[in-house]
């Protein structure tokens, strides 16, 4: 059982995420190739062996997250990795693994889309896919890296939120930071925080809403588990006329996530409490948001921003801080304005918002681009 | 069989969702007589998958075992993944027609052709009976349903042939009408390893029966016993012949390696490998 040693590694984004999950102590992949998240698939298929766990190439995306909503119900950790299309045709079950509370990890690396669009481009137009992909009301936990040191950080991250609210955790990546190559610290294994589900008491049979966050057993264990997409009562079993029950179970797996929104959302500021203008941006794009701000400072210009590193839940609390100092907000993102409404609905009238919007061709929203919007900004 | 014996051991206290006169009861029936006769005092040691449609319903939340009742179509991915982990549990897959051949027909073929262990019984009863009676991949020709009102134009798919030229390494079909072969060929499909395919073509009086000419149960079981032909004696007939006719029989029983012996045996070098290294 060899598990990464701690160290500093050169590391490609999706080979961090890859090594991250087997720390995390992830043994089932099931997968299908997709660009630009294939190098997870890989890696873990030479990984996993060798660590006793199991990587499986399925016939398609739907198969792929239903064998890992399969491997979760065995206790064990099991993750997924695709990209936009891909991440399409698995929605349906990932509103199953909502419904049943099958905690399970799915890394989406964003790509241009719709459709096949520019496969190999990068774009960050599954913001609100990720949040509202399936159908019914439910709480994503989504997180976004910006680095190849929080591919790997983010990836552990996501399987302790996934194991503690018993829910799927989704990593938005995007192709930028899947595919750059940098620098990556291990820190020791005794150091990272390891988070598995809550176990229920032989005794048990309430797996489906006694409490807040359930315990969740695993089959072949005596149980005799009812899991079922359908609404159901807190032993399993199907409830499909009662409205009590549906709302019970519904505002339940909702109100889990959203009650600890505060506490899932990670974010990372600078300024935002002495600043003029500020800057909400997440993934590859707040890599250039860091050197428009330097930019800005030696121009005398008092620039703040928030990175999100969680999507959502929503950090409502700094965006909300960063607007109640900011006179005006600019949000650039490589997308038609996902992430923009909800800041401006965060941040009410009392700041103006800015888009800043950019698509095709995988171009970057470059550092020059977002100083002249600070710019521009700041003489408006 | 003079032995005393209720299948209610083997169940949830909660009422069963059929209508009168459905094959799925037979088909719950017979496995667990099945289960019962192989000497199983409980399910504690099975896994259950199935979809969604009226099949589905036989184990979820009935059979008193583990049961994860999936989405339409993806009984046997999380059954690939609960197995692939599990490999001590008998997982078993039940799903109609539509389920397992319709919109989870390519997850049935890769399962077959990875010979993944598990056994998939398959109530056929030709026709999507839960959304009220609509066109089946199963569907005989000519059939009305409601939507083929002036009859189905499309010909019927064969999925046991398909799962024998597709891997699995036991595929048996029977009718409702032939309840002892049926559950002879569940207990031989549970007595062995890798992908096994158990079809029950069954009635469903409420959805299909009744649109192409049957008054009730009765009448489709006697149309089963009259146009079901055995297999020998189907491989003598010309396919005209056997057009409107119910191939039952075993298809095929072999070995081969199963999935979970391939992947084992391949993680076991590898982690050997990397022990060397």
């Amino acid at each position: 059982m060899k598990l990464v040693k701690a160290g500093t590694y050169f590391w490609q984004g999706n080979e961090a995420c890859a090594e991250a999950a087997i720390m995390a102590g992830c043994r089932f992949f099931a997968g299908y190739p997709i660009t630009p998240a294939s190098e997870i698939a890989e890696h873990l298929s030479k990984r996993l062996p060798e660590v006793g766990g199991i990587a499986i190439q399925m016939e398609d995306e739907l198969a792929s997250i239903g064998a890992v909503v399969g491997a979760s119900w065995t206790g064990n950790k099991a993750m997924t990795a695709t990209s936009g299309p891909g991440f399409s045709l698995m929605q349906e079950t990932i509103g199953y693994a909502f419904i049943t509370e099958t905690p399970c990890f799915i890394v989406d690396v964003q790509r241009l889309g719709p459709s096949t669009g520019q496969a190999t481009k990068c774009g960050q137009g599954d913001v609100m896919q990720a949040r509202w992909g399936t159908h019914g009301d439910y709480s994503a936990i989504v997180l976004s890296p910006n680095s190849v040191q929080e591919m790997f950080e983010l990836t552990i991250k996501a399987f302790n939120l996934s194991e503690k609210y018993r829910t799927p955790v989704i990593l938005l990546a995007d192709e930028i930071i899947a595919h750059m190559r940098e620098q990556a610290t291990v820190p020791p294994i005794e150091n990272i925080e390891m988070i598995t589900r809550k176990q229920p008491k032989p005794d048990e049979k309430a797996f489906f809403g006694s409490e807040e966050i359930p315990p969740m057993p695993a089959v072949g264990e005596g149980f005799s588990v009812v899991v079922t997409g359908s609404t159901h009562n807190e032993y399993g079993i199907r409830f499909t006329a009662d409205p009590i029950a549906h709302r019970q179970l519904i505002e339940r797996i909702n109100g889990k996530v959203q009650r600890h929104a505060d506490e899932i959302a990670e974010v990372e500021t600078y300024n935002i409490d002495n600043c003029k203008i500020g800057i909400v941006s997440f993934g590859c794009t707040s890599r250039a948001v860091y050197e428009a701000v330097e930019t800005a400072e030696t121009k005398g210009l008092k620039v703040g921003y928030v990175r999100l590193k969680t999507m959502w839940p929503f950090p409502e609390k700094a965006v909300k801080q960063l607007a109640e100092t900011a006179r005006k907000i600019i949000v650039p993102e490589m997308n038609l304005k996902q992430i923009f409404f909800e800041v401006q609905r965060v941040a009410k009238c009392s700041t103006e918002v800015m888009p800043l919007n950019k698509i095709g061709g995988g171009e970057l929203i470059s550092p020059e681009e977002i100083f002249e919007k600070i710019s521009e900004s700041a003489r408006l | 069989m003079s032995e005393q014996f209720s299948v209610r051991k083997y169940l949830r206290d909660v009422p069963l969702p059929f209508c009168t006169g459905c094959g799925s009861l037979t088909v719950m029936n017979q496995f667990l007589r099945a289960v019962h006769e192989l000497g199983h005092e409980d399910l504690s040691r099975f896994v259950f998958c199935s979809g969604i449609g009226c099949a589905a319903w036989i184990p979820s939340p009935h059979f008193m075992a583990d049961s994860v009742h999936t989405l339409h179509g993806r009984s046997i991915p999380v059954a690939t993944g609960i197995k692939l982990l599990r490999p001590d549990l008998r997982v078993v897959v039940f799903g109609g027609d539509g389920d397992i051949v319709g919109i989870g027909l390519s997850h049935f073929i890769h399962a077959a052709r990875r010979n993944l262990d598990v056994l998939v019984i398959m109530v056929n009863n030709m026709v999507y009976g839960m959304t009220g009676g609509q066109v089946a991949p199963t569907t005989p020709f000519k059939s009305k349903t409601t939507t083929t009102p002036y009859g189905s134009f499309e010909y019927p798919l064969d999925a046991a042939k398909l799962a024998v030229t597709a891997g699995a390494v036991y595929v048996a079909r029977w009718t409702t009408a032939n309840p002892k072969e049926l559950k002879e060929s569940i207990k031989k499909a549970l007595k062995t390893q890798g992908f096994r395919f158990v079809e029950a073509v069954s009635q469903c009086p409420t959805a299909f029966g009744r649109r192409v000419g049957f008054r009730n149960a009765g009448e489709m079981l006697k149309w089963f016993k009259e146009t079901a032909v055995p297999l020998e004696r189907a491989e003598k007939m010309s396919e005209d012949d056997l057009a409107d006719k119910i191939v039952v029989g075993e298809f095929i029983r072999k070995q081969r390696p199963t999935l979970i012996e391939t992947l084992h045996k391949t993680i076991e070098e590898a982690q050997e490998k990397h022990d060397e290294d």
